[in-house]
């Protein structure tokens, strides 16, 4: 066994295991701790593919801004955990079946794998000629130059997403006194300030 | 020898004797940094600064240590004690596992990635976790609310600091740390640097950087006016010492990366002069002083306007700029002073 396989089943098991935890976990929080952990495993099971730009692409945009909204919403939450584990009894016999459709799902696409041995690599792709260390070239080759257009729709997709959630929640109260930031940096002191020699005794 | 040092277990004891070799060094300077810190700041207030333990106070941070280290404990009783505990773990390590990609000299990292400049984002993005782990597992109000706060304000200038980081990363056409600083090289010395061609995002990076660290004026995680200490208010002895540590060892590896993609990393600034680790620690040196003053003269921003700073002045500038850094790239204006790509991305094209 090489140092290799070694961190291969390390990173499995953890990867299993805290998505395990994830879905047992009574505290909440803790869960969205566990689906972290889970989050890195899978980005060390990246690496030991060779795809280190995924990986670190994983981390950043997975564990570095989606989970800390998760971990930033669970934990303003106030939460009944006894009330929440009894609704979970309620519904454990739909979970299994939904578990037990996707194992066997999972089941036949291994299934057919050997099947697909056949499979050409989509058109292409091979005739891109990189250095294997420079992985990251080729994906952005691919991504920017080859499929610019479905790229670009992708992100045009999330924009309007984006844009639609915003008009949704947005709203335009009358009632709160805003400051004007330019406002505030142009005062000086000749317009703001009076400055009065009061007389003792006498006052303004 | 040779042999031993080829084989699997020699390669490995290796990595572990620089690794060692670089915490070390790392605390050791981090203990005077912190010193340096308060003088300058004491300085600047025209005040002594720490002057009691040793010549000049110079003992100072490791006193500190021992005082941080022998005290005791105190978990407050309503906290979650796995994380309560975990949480300036977690700071630390991550301020640690950051510098393994930093190249102090040609070829003087512990690991060479391809991705450097990424692994580093993404660890600089982890870092948050420590905060909002310590903040909520206290169970108190003010280090929730500084925990909260800081979750918001790393994100917001995170984005930021990707998006410098694309523009770099566009002109080198390599996400090597190593390759960056290369691309830097020339006949003309520190003209050649990408502070010339990248000079607005410098300024942006800095300020991005100050806020990312919770330095100030951003401190508002554990602005002690308002919220007491924010998320360190209920950490005593060793796991807060962890915590400031961990934080000082980030603001160092933000000197480090500001040198490295700005200021030619181990590049001496003159051609006549040789290139050397001693290069890079001199400019981290200057940028930490630059940091310290503005510690000591600015004075801290409200919640709001570091808000608007972040979202609505640096994300459109520094968007606007990786667009026109992409432009000034491809069309190689000036003779390809934006575009220093290596050969094999010149042949692909």
């Amino acid at each position: 066994m090489t140092i290799l396989d070694l961190s291969f089943y390390l990173f499995a098991f953890v990867t299993v295991g805290s998505g395990l935890f994830v879905v047992v976990a009574r505290n909440p929080v803790h869960s969205v701790l566990w689906l972290i952990a889970c989050f890195l495993s899978t980005a060390g099971l990246f690496v030991l593919l060779g795809a280190e730009f995924v990986a670190m692409l994983l981390i950043i945009v997975y564990v570095g801004a989606v989970a800390v909204l998760f971990l930033f919403v669970v934990m303003m939450l106030d939460v009944d955990f006894a009330e929440l584990k009894a609704e979970m009894a309620r519904y454990v016999p739909l979970a299994a079946l939904i578990g037990l459709i996707l194992l066997m799902q999972l089941v036949i696409a291994y299934g057919v794998w050997g099947a697909a041995e056949g499979v050409v690599v989509a058109e292409g792709l091979a005739d891109i000629a990189v250095p294997p260390a420079l992985n990251t070239t080729s994906l952005g080759l691919i991504l920017y130059d080859r499929y610019f257009l479905m790229f670009q729709l992708a992100g045009l997709i999330l924009l309007v997403a984006m844009i639609g959630a915003i008009t949704l929640t947005l709203r335009h109260r009358k009632d709160v006194k805003r400051q004007n930031v330019l406002h505030q940096m142009w005062r000086d002191p000749a317009t703001a300030m009076d400055v009065h020699d009061v007389k003792p005794g006498q006052g303004l | 020898m040779v042999e031993f040092l080829a084989s699997p277990l020699g390669i490995g004891l290796t990595i572990l004797a620089q690794i060692l070799l670089l915490v070390v060094l790392l605390l050791m300077s981090l203990a005077v940094l912190l010193y340096a810190d308060r003088k300058i700041w004491a300085a600047v207030q025209m005040r002594k600064g720490p002057n009691v333990v040793g010549p000049f106070g110079l003992l100072q941070s490791f006193a500190d240590f021992f005082k941080y280290a022998l005290k005791e404990i105190v978990i407050p009783a309503g906290a979650d004690r796995a994380i309560f505990l975990m949480a300036p773990m977690i700071t630390f390590t991550l301020s640690m596992i950051a510098w393994a990609v930093i190249p102090f000299g040609d070829g003087w990292a512990i690991a060479e990635l391809n991705v450097a400049i990424l692994y580093v984002f993404a660890v600089s993005s982890l870092e948050v976790y420590g905060i909002i782990m310590g903040g909520w597992a206290s169970n108190s109000k003010y280090p929730f609310l500084g925990s909260l706060r800081s979750a918001a304000q790393m994100i917001s200038y995170e984005v930021s600091i990707g998006l410098i980081l694309i523009g770099v990363i566009i002109s080198t056409g390599s996400l090597n740390l190593t390759d960056i600083v290369r691309a830097q090289h020339g006949d003309l010395g520190f003209l050649n640097w990408y502070w010339l061609p990248h000079l607005p995002m410098v300024f942006l990076f800095f300020i991005s950087a100050l806020a990312e660290t919770n330095r100030p004026p951003f401190d508002l995680p554990e602005a002690e006016s308002e919220l007491v200490a924010g998320y360190q208010v209920e950490y005593s002895s060793t796991p807060f010492l962890l915590f400031m540590i961990g934080e000082y060892a980030t603001i160092v590896l933000m000197t480090a990366l500001i040198s490295l993609i700005f200021f030619g990393g181990w590049l001496s600034p003159v051609p006549f002069l040789p290139d050397g680790a001693l290069w890079m620690v001199g400019k981290m040196l200057v940028i930490f002083f630059l940091i310290s003053m503005v510690k000591a003269i600015v004075p801290r921003y409200r919640y709001d306007q570091l808000m608007r700073l972040g979202w609505k002045v640096f994300l459109p500038f520094s968007l606007a700029w990786v667009v026109l850094v992409a432009f000034l790239a491809r069309y190689e204006v000036l003779g390809g002073f934006w575009a220093r790509w290596p050969e094999v991305l010149v042949v692909i094209q």
